[in-house]
């Protein structure tokens, strides 16, 4: 009787997705010790948004380690453990801040594998929230989705809800090339049901694979991290009026899940695009250029269509910034557009 | 004619809006100008340093005094305006450390250059905006000094350039000063240590935690930061050093933050509030300034408390203002992408939603 009011009980956790990135961090840790955690906070102040909380107290000194105010230097120290067969977790308090690191991502991590012809692989992970926040300006609001996903030899990865968090958190640290986690600070906090199936410590979410959140037949709407759920949200008021969104959400930037998305499209014959950075060579544009290199591009009965950041750099004023990121209104406008609706 | 002084006085006191008479006998009764014994600074590659004592006079107390409980009553009207969330995001606070922004200023001219991190708000103060602009640009209002575009880290103003939001860079510093020392550059690099980054002590950070000591082969001084007048001179020496051509130089200012980091931080699980406590009542600088003045017969008591009313009657007036004024128009919000460019057109968060951009 315990046994199965325990499995009922698990199989209906809500998990945040701060929870849920612990979780896999945790797990990991405790899998494999080479496994380690660094950046600025993580340790004794339990993460400057309290994503390692409690890592610490389990794990001590040697694993979860503080650094000082210094991107360009602890990356560099990270990629040099990567090197040297640790697997690292680099934690940047934002991804505004890795621009200060920039170089050791791209040039030390990223093109290593290539450069040495195969001998020298560089098992790291590069995490922190990415994108926009609430009221915190210009520098500490954009998005590296494009920037990152721009290069070859890197991995990126954007979750949107726990599922997502735990699962590719975990797969990143397993993966044995450099792999950069754009997590949401606004997403933090949200609680997601965690199936029983994903609260399983081996339960991963593979790289390179999206997911659709929701089936249609009228549009294919896709997206990465928060905007996702504005998508579904979105979706949801146009089925009061009998339009049908196919929701994906892509998980991985890089290698880009084309396929799924091309699948789609052949059936919808419609596609709005989604994400929060800006639209210059943006993930949207990578998408669209794509869709008209392949077979999708015959099945479009309308041009395909991007949602974006306003292309500004992020005012402070709160009417300024609700008007510089994408909201549910732009999302249904768009849609309506592309159906000539 | 003593009576008669202090019964003019008396009947004065009690009367506080008579500014001709009160300063008819405040040059009776109160002294010019005062000496003062400041800590010796420590030196680094230096033969001497700034003096160990100073004069201060009346007006530059007063004006001292004034600048200080202003930082200080902006910074704490900031805590409230943001726990009521009329301010939004990242909000850094300097109180505890106003002697340096005060005793910088004090210490160079207008026409000097500075620039800073994102705890700047006393700095923008100093360096010549209004607690109006500078409220108005944390409550994201047109009023504010950077039209309600920039908010709290990013205030910019003439020969002041912010507010800068990313730090960590350590190597930068260091590429910075070679090049300031190679070149010979008039430049004071300043840190103003308030024992902690972000949550972390210095101990914890710092290989070396004499930052006076690590511009190497560039001279540096080791300040008490919580005394204005130690800002003062030491800021004066240095400012000196750099204009005779000898280079760079580097001020270590040891000071104190009251808050935490920033508004999000309590500020209370890697320090004690005992620690804050005796920072505050052994070494405020407001209260030293205040002490100073008054036992060497620079100003009264109750001279100090009505500036003190004047401050906060200014600092509510700013509130008001920044409460009520406007947010920017959307129309605004594709301005100022580009300097003295024709104007253009800036893309929304989908292709039919259009901004204009003018320079």
């Amino acid at each position: 009787m315990a046994a199965v009011s325990g499995l009922v009980r698990r199989s209906l956790e809500q998990v945040t997705v701060r929870e849920a990135i612990n979780q896999g961090m945790d797990e990991e840790l405790e899998r494999d010790e080479k496994v380690f955690l660094l950046g600025e906070e993580v340790a004794q102040y339990d993460g400057a948004y309290k994503v390692s909380r409690g890592l610490w107290k389990k794990y001590g000194d040697k694993r979860i380690i503080d650094t000082p105010i210094s991107e360009m230097g602890f990356a560099g120290i990270a990629v040099g453990a990567a090197m040297a067969g640790l697997r690292p977790i680099c934690e940047f308090m934002t991804f505004n801040f890795s621009m200060q690191a920039i170089d050791q991502v791209i040039n030390s991590a990223a093109k290593t594998y290539y450069m040495s012809g195969g001998l020298q692989p560089v098992p790291i992970v590069f995490r922190g929230p990415n994108g926009a926040s609430a009221g915190v300006a210009a520098q500490h609001s954009q998005c590296f989705a494009a920037w990152y996903g721009h290069c070859p030899g890197l991995k990126v990865v954007s979750p949107w809800n726990s599922e997502d968090a735990k699962g590719l958190i975990k797969s990143a640290i397993r993966d044995n090339n450099p792999v950069v986690v754009l997590e949401n600070e606004l997403m933090y906090g949200v609680p997601f049901e965690l199936s029983s199936e994903a609260q399983s410590k081996d339960f991963l979410v593979p790289i390179g694979k999206a997911k659709i959140e929701r089936q249609g037949t009228h549009i294919t709407v896709v997206s990465h991290s928060r905007p996702v759920g504005h998508c579904l949200e979105a979706a949801t008021v146009l089925s009061k009026e009998g339009i049908e969104c196919e929701v994906i959400n892509m998980r991985t930037i890089r290698p880009m899940d084309i396929e799924t998305i091309e699948a789609s499209v052949m059936k919808t014959n419609h596609l709005v695009t989604v994400e929060g950075g800006w639209p210059q060579f943006g993930v949207g544009a990578e998408i669209c250029a794509r869709i008209m290199e392949g077979p999708a591009f015959n099945f479009l009965d309308a041009p395909a269509v991007r949602v974006t950041g306003a292309d500004v750099p992020m005012p402070y004023a709160k009417i300024l910034e609700d008007n510089s990121v994408p909201q549910v209104k732009d999302i249904i406008f768009a849609i309506k557009k592309t159906l000539n609706i | 004619m003593r009576k008669m002084l202090a019964a003019v006085s008396r009947v004065l006191s009690g009367v506080a809006q008579k500014p001709a008479s009160r300063v008819l006998v405040a040059s009776r009764s109160f002294a010019n100008d005062a000496t003062f014994e400041i800590k010796k600074c420590d030196l680094h590659r230096l033969e001497e340093g700034p003096p160990v004592t100073t004069v201060l006079t009346r007006e530059d107390g007063l004006r001292y005094y004034r600048m200080m409980q202003t930082v200080r009553r902006m910074e704490l009207k900031a805590d409230q305006l943001y726990k009521q969330k009329i301010i939004r995001g990242f909000c850094h606070l300097c109180d505890g450390q106003e002697a340096c922004c005060v005793g910088l200023e004090a210490g160079i001219n207008p026409t000097d250059h500075l620039i800073t991190a994102y705890r700047a708000h006393g700095f923008t103060f100093t360096r010549g905006l209004s607690v109006r602009e500078i409220l108005a640009e944390l409550t994201g209002r047109r009023g504010g000094c950077a039209k309600g575009k920039g908010g709290s880290m990013h205030m910019y103003a003439k020969n002041f350039y912010g507010g800068n939001g990313i730090v960590g860079a350590q190597g930068q510093i260091f590429e910075a000063y070679n090049m300031a020392a190679l070149w010979k550059l008039p430049c004071i690099f300043i840190c103003e240590n308030n024992r902690y980054g972000m949550g972390t002590s210095v101990e914890r950070a710092a290989a070396s935690t004499d930052y006076y000591k690590r511009g190497d082969f560039i001279p540096g001084l080791r300040v008490d930061g919580m005394d204005i007048l130690c800002v003062r001179e030491a800021t004066r020496f240095a400012a000196a050093y750099c204009r005779s051509g000898k280079g760079p130089i580097l001020m270590e200012l040891q000071t104190y933050r009251y808050h935490g980091h920033s508004m999000s931080d309590p500020g209370v699980s890697y320090r004690t509030r005992e620690e804050i406590q005796e920072v505050r009542s052994k070494s405020d600088p407001i209260m030293l300034l205040k002490d100073r003045m008054v036992n060497s017969n620079l100003a009264s008591v109750e001279e100090l408390k009505e500036i003190d009313v004047e401050v906060r009657k200014e600092i509510e007036d700013a509130a008001q203002f920044a409460t009520a004024d406007p947010e920017p128009p959307l129309e605004e919000l594709g301005h100022h992408i580009y300097s003295s460019d024709p104007p253009f057109e800036v893309r929304g968060a989908n292709q039919w939603i259009k901004f204009k951009s003018i320079s």
